[in-house]
């Protein structure tokens, strides 16, 4: 406006009139996109508002006939035959089995390899690495759940030493995390590494210069500056191992147990989530509202991890030029 | 003057000596621990290679007992002998065709608002931002309740077809566009922008004209990586009525029930027997060859077009 006023003001006489800067019409055209384009980005937060209300209006029934107390620290899980129980604490030991053992394989094997491939491996050989780790992070989660059940529990049988006792049931929590761990490492790996690859070069060239070693250069400096992105890594892989659906479907079994013994069978939150959505229950009962209530929960806690994650990823995160 | 010039050359090659054999001077302990480290990173990232090559090569060899053209063209059958794809991938074409059709506008509009037009000093810009962040994490299982809950039933009420698959698996790919599209977005440098707006474009002229054309290979990237994601996802669909026994094709996304590949594969594979076993690692076989040619275009893609400003 005030561009305007001076531009008018101070035209002399005799002078070309000046052009006008601002757009000859109102531009609702850009308007109207600029709409568009916020809508799209709106429907993400009503596919929350969706994911919420679907979850919650079936599990406020289901709270009716149980109360929560005894759906979350219930040690029974017995939903579909009589006697009924809803004590959800066993499939939910069976999520933390299962991903326990993923991550005991794949946070060393990951963040070993993000080391490798940022600090020590050659241009040419990184070059290499990175991009077939990054396509077999795609390779489907059918494929790891039949591997676990056709491959990892035979190999584990076979090797399994007798002094540790029974060997692996056909379906165990330890095929299915070794499984899951070998899932998520590709994704532990190629997130950290970009992290470290971030950190500027000046700080490895100045511990060097101060004699310190590669690997002290790598443990000490690289990986303290590139914290933040490798929590951000540890944690999508934490919540990719407690929402993995198939893989625990096909190789941990359907077998609730309030177990953390590795051989034995087990089921996951989601297993029974699978299960119980593709059985011949009729809707409006109480299982078929358990589901919404176990989905519930797995929600509910994916959700916590990823907000705590997005705070230790601010808290930590070093910003350099 | 001689002798002045040798003294020199000595007094040099003295030092050169002596700070060589002190920075050559490593701790024996720390070279030994150097190696050692070495050697276990070599062993992890080892192990994560063979892990991943073993899995290919079980599938491999479990499923080239029954690899060939009876995939194609054999419907799903009660007997292991007479065993195909043919319907599941006709059903996993709809959905994918569906998923595409949906994502990639709204993905790549919505990375559009959030980068070029959205004031991060609001609020609601913000909390858009920090929901997308979270619903990345949201296991897919939970999409495949919203959408039993919203699309198959309740408002949409579709029932078990083919479109709904489509719709349900677009809102899971979606926040992965919308990450990858963001940062494409973000890599074109803002001289290019005020350029073109001083040259008089207006904002979405700059956007189309400029902006998007730059991002184009990163964004393509990312909606091949997150469709390949949809195209081998198998939990969500379980709950929308993939797993009907069907044995006609799919011809009509709006009304007839479907299958998918990866479904069909679990299908097969909850059978048992060791011939239903070749016949879903057969299955698996041809989703990993498409997968993987998928993914390594993305891959490839990105490294070619990658431009640095």
């Amino acid at each position: 406006m005030e561009a305007r006023d001076i531009t008018t003001s101070s035209r002399l006489a005799g002078e070309p009139p000046l052009r006008r800067l601002e757009a000859p019409s109102r531009r609702y055209g850009e308007k109207l996109i600029q709409g568009l384009l916020g809508l799209c980005a709106a429907i993400s937060v009503a596919v929350t508002t969706g994911i919420v209300i679907s979850l919650i209006e079936p599990s406020l029934g289901f709270f009716e006939q149980v109360p929560i107390g005894d759906f979350l620290f219930g040690t029974d899980w017995t939903p579909s035959f009589q006697p009924q129980s809803f004590g959800v604490l066993p499939i939910v030991v069976g999520t933390l089995s299962v991903t326990l053992w993923g991550l005991l394989f794949a946070i060393p094997i990951g963040l070993a390899a993000a080391i490798y491939l940022s600090e020590y491996a050659s241009p040419r050989v990184r070059k290499l690495l990175k991009p077939t780790l990054e396509v077999l992070a795609g390779i489907p989660t059918v494929a790891f759940g039949f591997f676990a059940f056709a491959f990892v529990t035979p190999f584990l049988q076979d090797i399994w030493p007798g002094f540790l006792g029974q060997g692996p049931n056909i379906f165990n929590a330890l095929a299915a995390g070794l499984a899951i761990g070998l899932l998520i490492v590709p994704i532990i790996a190629s997130i950290s590494e970009d992290a470290m690859s971030a950190v500027p070069h000046g700080l490895r060239e100045g511990a060097y210069a101060l004699g310190a070693s590669r690997m002290r250069v790598s443990l000490r400096v690289v990986f303290p500056a590139a914290l933040s992105g490798i929590v951000a890594s540890i944690v999508l892989g934490v919540s990719r191992a407690v929402g993995e659906t198939m893989v625990v479907l096909m190789a941990a079994g359907n077998n609730p147990q309030l177990t953390l013994n590795p051989v034995e069978q087990i089921q996951a939150m989601t297993a029974y989530i699978g299960t119980t959505a593709t059985g011949d229950i009729g809707t409006g009962t109480i299982e078929y509202d358990t589901i919404f209530a176990v989905g519930l929960l797995l929600f509910v806690l994916t959700m916590l991890m990823n907000l705590v994650s997005i705070r230790l990823v601010r808290r930590y995160r070093e910003i350099y030029e | 003057m001689r002798l002045g010039s040798e003294r020199t050359r000595l007094a040099v090659a003295g030092a050169r000596s002596v700070t060589t054999a002190d920075l050559g001077n490593q701790p024996r302990g720390d070279v030994v621990r150097g190696r050692i480290f070495w050697a276990l990173l070599l062993l992890a990232i080892s192990i994560a290679l063979l892990g991943l090559a073993v899995l290919l090569i079980d599938v491999l060899i479990d499923g080239s007992e029954r690899f060939g053209p009876g995939l194609f063209t054999d419907q799903v059958s009660g007997i292991p002998e007479n065993g195909g794809f043919q319907t599941a991938i006709i059903g996993s074409l709809w959905v994918i065709g569906g998923v595409i059709l949906f994502s990639v506008p709204i993905g790549v509009g919505a990375a559009l608002y959030l980068e070029e037009y959205a004031n991060r000093e609001r609020w609601w810009n913000r909390l858009v931002e920090l929901n997308i962040q979270n619903l990345a994490a949201v296991p897919s299982i939970v999409y495949g309740i919203l959408g039993l809950a919203f699309i198959v039933r309740g408002p949409l009420d579709l029932g078990f077809v083919a479109l709904a698959a489509s719709l349900t698996l677009t809102l899971l790919i979606l926040p992965t566009i919308i990450i990858a599209a963001r940062e494409a977005i973000r890599a074109v440098p803002p001289s290019i922008r005020e350029g073109s707006l001083a040259l008089g474009a207006t904002r979405w002229e700059t956007t189309r004209l400029q902006v998007l054309p730059a991002a184009i290979p990163g964004i393509l990237t990312g909606v091949i990586l997150a469709v390949s994601r949809a195209f081998g996802e198998a939990a969500p669909v379980l709950l929308l009525g993939a797993t009907t026994f069907i044995t006609a094709n799919t011809t009509n996304p709006f009304e007839d029930s479907y299958t998918v590949l990866p479904v069909q594969i679990f299908n097969y594979f909850g059978r048992a027997q060791d011939e239903w076993l070749q016949l879903a690692a057969a299955g698996i076989l041809v989703m990993l060859i498409l997968v993987l040619a998928m993914n390594s275009v993305a891959i490839w893609l990105r490294n070619r077009y990658e431009q640095r400003w």
